[in-house]
């Protein structure tokens, strides 16, 4: 029979959200097989996530030691390692930890490896069929992972329903005796938070949000009329901030800020799921993009496809007018 | 400090609407734009950074088919000392654990203290730097956006939701994935491309790195592709068409309907 094991994210004694969607995803792979949560760290907060997952998992480990108090990711791998059976199945999510500790995880248990996967089609023999993206979203892929001797596989965060909680009626098992070895060649030091930049873009309900196809800093001003005219604020996707045109305070999406917006207008953003990561609130979306295969257009509300520097000022000039 | 940094070519995200071939299972590759993976670029840019502070020598290695040596050449335009080409027939299909492989037996032909890898690349896995590091016991931290060298040890940033940033310090020797944004890669123009167009770049295969064929490429794949497709994602976006005049007025209208003006 095939055994799930499901890695618990969590911060504060609060589970994160992928915690209620590795069911749906361990019941793709096989609706027979047995899944167990795997909650390590230590403490008070440790145990109250091992708790509260009793009521959506049947059976949950806990790996209680003062090494997790922060979870790094080399330090939870060895104690993965120790604890899980070598053929186990290991969902873990695709964000900055499962992408930290996943891969060197695959090849410790010398299980298959399998990452960022959106949907499952099922186990065929030893073969596990699979749908993850290629090339920023523009593309999916059937994979095929065999699975015979265990694997390793992220899920994208969001990509799976999450389930009701509260009917599971599970119980805790302490392996924490088993973890062995917890040292580590990498010392987690601090978490230096994000700093406040000039505009919140989260507490706009209208964002006139840039992408790529700006192409120059000089461009950006465009957009700015644009957001003044719908008295919006101007936001961005990653590349702007990398190239440092905006702050990253700016910044939409996983690795920046989650916003809740009423209206999104997405001019030249390709619409990554890092990006759609941090848009909340299911807001109107209008996406203005050259090349009509963008992603986006898969979530936008409304789509046209334009050059944005010339669409926007047309666009900022109708708005002036009305 | 001796520094590798393993890139890849890739197809240009930037540069091309990807469609399927007639048959419907892979990319049309006929018209295809590659470039060095962008994360590869801000990787060699660090790499180069620090070297440039502290000394030492920056190496970078693909595996590939002859048309890599390319990627090879513009990141020693940039400033990388020395390109390594591993390319093999026996390397075609391999999954990240078979690139992990083969990269290992070059690492261990050197002696560096610092092996970085891009975040990620044109599959979105990001899981190269991650095995290489485990296969070789080495640290390992990914996403990183800051580096500051040390003695026997550096001190990294990683990337983490919301804007955060984590900082760690590592042992020397490690491996490292770079994330975007670290730094900005500097622009290599086509005079710099023809400085270093006829150095030598020794190519490896399976046999000089002393790598087992049947443990790499398709043979060694536990993880394969086995085809392309556009998913049916139901309606998607009401796409407004029509004259610029037209799409504006249209528009308009939802918006003060969804509350946007």
């Amino acid at each position: 029979m095939t055994q799930i094991y499901a890695y618990i994210p969590f911060a504060n004694g609060t589970a994160e959200d992928v915690a209620l969607e590795y069911p749906s995803a361990a019941k793709k792979i096989d609706a027979g097989a047995t899944l167990t949560a795997v909650v390590a760290g230590t403490g008070a907060d440790l145990d109250k996530v091992a708790n509260a997952m009793t009521a959506v998992y049947k059976e949950v480990i806990k790996i209680d030691n003062a090494a997790m108090a922060y979870p790094n990711a080399e330090i939870v791998r060895k104690a993965l390692v120790s604890v899980l059976p070598a053929d186990a199945i290991v969902l873990a999510p695709h964000n900055t930890f499962g992408m930290d500790l996943a891969p060197g995880l695959s090849i410790k248990m010398n299980s298959a490896y399998a990452a960022d996967i959106v949907d499952i089609e099922g186990i065929e023999g030893s073969s596990l069929k699979l749908i993850r993206q290629e090339l920023g979203g523009a593309v999916s892929t059937h994979v095929t992972t065999d699975i015979s001797a265990g694997a390793v596989i992220t899920i994208r965060p969001g990509a799976f329903a999450p389930v009701e909680g509260g009917s599971a009626g599970g119980s805790v098992t302490d392996k924490s005796a088993d973890a062995g070895d917890l040292s580590a060649k990498r010392k987690f030091l601090e978490v230096v938070e994000a700093e406040v930049g000039d505009v919140d873009i989260t507490k706009s309900d209208v964002l006139v949000s840039i992408g790529r196809g700006i192409e120059e800093e000089e461009n950006i001003a465009i957009a700015q009329e644009l957001a003044d005219a719908m008295k919006a604020v101007v936001s961005c996707s990653r590349p702007i901030v990398d190239a440092k045109w905006l702050e990253k305070s700016r910044q939409v999406g996983t690795s920046g800020q989650t916003v809740k917006p009423k209206v999104y207008m997405a001019m030249g953003i390709s619409g990554s799921f890092q990006h759609l990561g941090g848009i909340k609130g299911n807001p109107f979306i209008v996406a203005v993009n050259k090349n009509p295969k963008a992603p986006i257009f898969q979530v936008a509300d409304v789509g046209i496809v334009e050059n944005i520097l010339e669409f926007m000022p047309a666009l900022t000039e109708a708005i002036n007018e009305l | 400090m001796e520094i590798l940094v393993c890139v890849k070519r890739v197809p240009d995200t930037a540069e091309n609407e990807f469609e399927l071939n007639s048959a419907g299972n892979d990319l049309d590759r006929d018209d295809l734009v590659y470039s060095v993976n962008e994360w590869d670029n801000y990787a060699v840019e660090e790499a180069i950074q620090i070297v440039d502070k502290i000394g030492g020598n920056v190496t970078v290695v693909t595996v590939g088919d002859d048309e890599s040596e390319e990627v090879l050449r513009r990141e020693m335009a940039m400033g990388a000392n020395n390109g390594i080409l591993l390319t093999d027939d026996a390397f075609e299909g391999s999954d990240g654990k078979g690139i992990a492989t083969i990269l290992k037996a070059e690492v261990e032909k050197g002696k560096y203290d610092l092996i970085m890898t891009g975040a990620q690349a044109d599959e979105g896995a990001g899981q190269v730097g991650g095995m290489l590091a485990a296969m070789l016991d080495l640290p390992y931290a990914s996403l990183v956006n800051k580096i500051e060298p040390g003695e026997g040890k550096i001190k990294v940033g990683r990337e983490i939701e919301g804007g955060n940033q984590e900082m760690n310090e590592i042992e020397l020797p490690c491996v490292v994935s770079i994330q975007t944004g670290i730094n900005e890669p500097r622009y290599v123009g086509i005079r710099g491309i023809r400085k270093v167009a006829s150095v030598e770049i020794p190519e490896k295969g399976a046999s000089d790195l002393g790598v087992d064929a049947s443990a790499v490429g398709e043979a060694g794949a536990k993880t394969k592709r086995v085809d392309y497709f556009v998913p049916d994602l139901g309606d998607g976006a009401e796409m407004l068409e029509g004259s610029t005049d037209e799409i504006i007025t249209a528009l308009i209208e939802k918006l003060k309907a969804k509350g946007g003006l």
